[in-house]
């Protein structure tokens, strides 16, 4: 038996919609049978990843937290990924907007300096980003170096300045030799949405830049010209739009809300710079923006539903000893999973006996 | 054993799962699919070729479970970017992120566990000579076999027909399709074999290269691995030279690094990224496009009736 594909006359509206959750219900009865495999009751661990979380108030709070850095890199990306471009490194681009803001509130700290720290880290970290996803993309319009593996690249580096610095130069001298550096003030800190818990404003610039992306994709030249480029780049240059500046765009764009998504995580949720200030999201915020089919409400809504497997993981470390490794693992089959779901809208499988030709 | 001959053994066992892993993945995109997974297949292989070693004590047993871990891996991508004719990026992703989380949940129970190493095959009066001798002719039994499989890939690649055929398919799959030959299948089998290469260099890494088993070992050597196949423009040859100048910088700089010279240990760390950056960069400076470059690497086939 052979396995064809056929291309299908017309996409079927419902199809496009139904084929992400398909993908999550696979991609999670595999991570069922995976738990089932090391020995666990793959109901009970349906419980803690995803039913307990949703009843508990405070670990709705902790949804939103989570949610917030994926859902900012994957409206970044999105834009990428429209114009079939591949920013792999917003890892990076979150550490260095990270160093960028954080770099304000060490130089600012104990000085009672006002209420203009707080903008200005928050300017810092975007252009932080901006710059260094500007980086990839000025190789490939100026050079043609693939910016796959560069922006790739550029993530370890990221990664080791931010090592270096919070456990040599930045360090805390009064902080018993812990490599991270002082707390940072209160005005340097982003404040909690509510008197209670733990959402702070960094789920409203989410909000913001899901909104601002739905409008710009939608209604505007820009939206257009990305979606032209990525689905038919001969048309593209066509119509007189350069595929460079297109690139430096959406780099500059993608770099910069993966700065400020690493700029509100340190100033809103960790508080200091540490060695290690994101459990991957730059990484996990690829799977979310395909799970989103690349539209920021949909990549809000995928936010929140892979945060769950965040939160689900970290209580399942705890009550099931399960690895952690595990929901990098799901994440992984995930993507597999929307992306195969992605392909099956536009192509019909067909099986075909072997010897017969079609 | 003086230092220089130390380095430069560190050297050729630093550089040569980089070459298996390149040669693999260079097969895999002649043939037009680009494979991102290169990282996750590598740590699959590590993990479960170490942990087949401690469980049966055999390297043997260990290395076959670590092709056999890649091969599945690449299998896997298989089904989705040819059988569902999904977007090769994405999925070669995904297939990284799958790779490093399975690979720790297998790994898991071998942390801590420490293997002895395996013989060396020594070359009776060649290793003897004055020099070099003990360095070129005393090493361990990969060594030999992966310089050996670089010469096989570029005889295959070049003066054999079904090479011809593959390097057919990724350069023109409509055209090859229209001639007859059998497009979705070279890329399967040219995608296994990435996956059994880069297995077997991360069995490479478990087994001989730290004999023990942590996760993250792989630490980006698939992504450099990728690097060098687009370094040595597609050319097995170049592969093997690009290979021993990375393991090089990793050695030299691992050696700085012990030798505190004021430099921090970090940006010696990131040299082998930024280097990989810069030949990428010098690369794309001296050919205005990319050499060598398969013309339907990484676009998906679907063939018509």
């Amino acid at each position: 038996m052979r396995l064809e594909l056929v291309p299908r006359a017309s996409i079927s509206p419902t199809l496009r919609a139904v084929a992400p959750v398909a993908a999550f219900v696979i991609a999670f009865l595999v991570a069922g049978l995976v738990i089932w495999i090391l020995g666990r009751s793959p109901l009970a661990a349906f419980r803690v990843y995803m039913s307990d979380p949703l009843q508990d108030p405070w670990a709705l709070q902790e949804l939103v937290v989570k949610a917030t850095p994926m859902a900012l890199i994957a409206v970044g990306l999105s834009y990428c990924f429209r114009a079939n471009l591949w920013n792999i490194g917003a890892e990076g681009q979150y550490v260095i907007g990270a160093i960028c803001g954080g770099w304000l509130a060490l130089a600012t700290h104990g000085t009672e300096a006002g209420p203009w720290v707080l903008p200005a880290m928050l300017a810092l970290g975007i252009v932080g980003g901006a710059l260094y996803g500007l980086i990839p993309a000025f190789l490939k319009v100026r050079f043609g170096v693939s910016e796959i593996l560069t922006s790739l690249m550029l993530v370890y580096v990221a990664q080791l300045a931010l090592d270096y610095l919070a456990r040599g130069p930045w360090r805390d001298p009064k902080g018993f030799n812990f490599p991270q550096s002082v707390t940072f003030d209160p005005s340097a800190t982003l404040p909690p949405v509510f008197e209670t818990g733990r959402v702070h404003y960094g789920a409203t610039f989410a909000l913001c830049a899901v909104l601002v992306t739905a409008f710009v994709l939608g209604y505007t030249l820009f939206g257009y010209r990305l979606r032209l480029t990525g689905d038919a780049p001969r048309a593209a240059r066509f119509a007189g739009f350069s595929s460079k500046v297109t690139t430096l765009a959406v780099f500059a764009i993608s770099g910069g809300l993966a700065g400020l998504a690493g700029i509100t995580e340190v100033s809103g949720q960790i508080g200091q710079l540490q060695p290690t200030i994101s459990p991957g999201y730059g990484f996990t915020a690829i799977t979310v923006a395909f799970l989103g089919r690349l539209h920021p409400i949909g990549i809000m809504v995928a936010s929140l539903v892979v945060a769950l497997t965040f939160i689900g993981g970290e209580s399942a470390q705890i009550l099931l000893k399960l690895p952690l490794d595990l929901t990098t693992a799901f994440q992984g089959i995930l993507l597999l999973c929307v992306l195969a779901a992605d392909a099956l809208v536009s192509y019909r499988l067909r099986f075909v006996a072997r010897g017969v030709r079609a | 054993m003086t230092t220089y001959e130390a380095i430069l053994l560190t050297i050729i066992t630093a550089s040569t799962p980089l070459l298996l892993a390149a040669l693999g993945e260079l097969v895999a995109e002649r043939s037009g699919v680009l494979n991102l997974g290169v990282e996750g297949m590598m740590a699959m292989g590590a993990a479960c070729s170490f942990g087949a070693a401690v469980a049966f004590d055999s390297s043997l047993l260990g290395v076959l479970c670590g092709i056999l871990a890649g091969v599945l891996m690449a299998a896997l991508f298989a089904l989705v970017v040819l059988g569902f004719a999904a977007n090769q990026v994405g999925s070669g992703l995904a297939l990284t992120i799958l790779g490093l989380g399975l690979s720790g949940l297998i790994g898991a129970p071998f942390v801590g566990s420490r293997r002895d190493p395996i013989a060396l095959i020594t070359i009776p009066g060649l290793s003897d000579l004055p020099g070099l001798g003990r360095i070129v002719f005393s090493q361990d039994p990969f060594v030999y076999g992966t310089l050996a499989l670089t010469a096989m890939v570029a005889w295959f690649l070049t003066r054999s027909r079904p090479g011809l055929t593959l390097r057919s398919v990724g350069e023109n799959h409509t055209s090859a399709h229209a001639l007859g030959l059998p497009v979705l299948k070279t890329r399967l089998l040219a995608v296994l074999f990435g996956g059994a290469c880069a297995g077997l260099a991360g069995s490479y890494l478990s087994l001989v290269y730290t004999r023990f088993w942590a996760p993250g070992m792989t630490a980006g050597r698939g992504w450099i691995a990728l690097a060098l196949v687009v370094f040595a423009a597609w050319r097995p040859g170049w592969a093997l030279v690009g290979a021993y100048i990375f393991g090089a910088a990793t050695v030299l700089q691992l050696h700085a690094q012990a030798a505190q010279m004021g430099v921090p240990s970090q940006l010696l760390s990131a040299a082998p990224y930024l280097a990989t950056i810069l030949a990428l960069l010098l690369l794309s400076i001296r050919h205005a496009r990319a050499v060598g470059a398969p013309g339907s690497l990484g676009v998906p086939f679907v063939p018509d009736r």
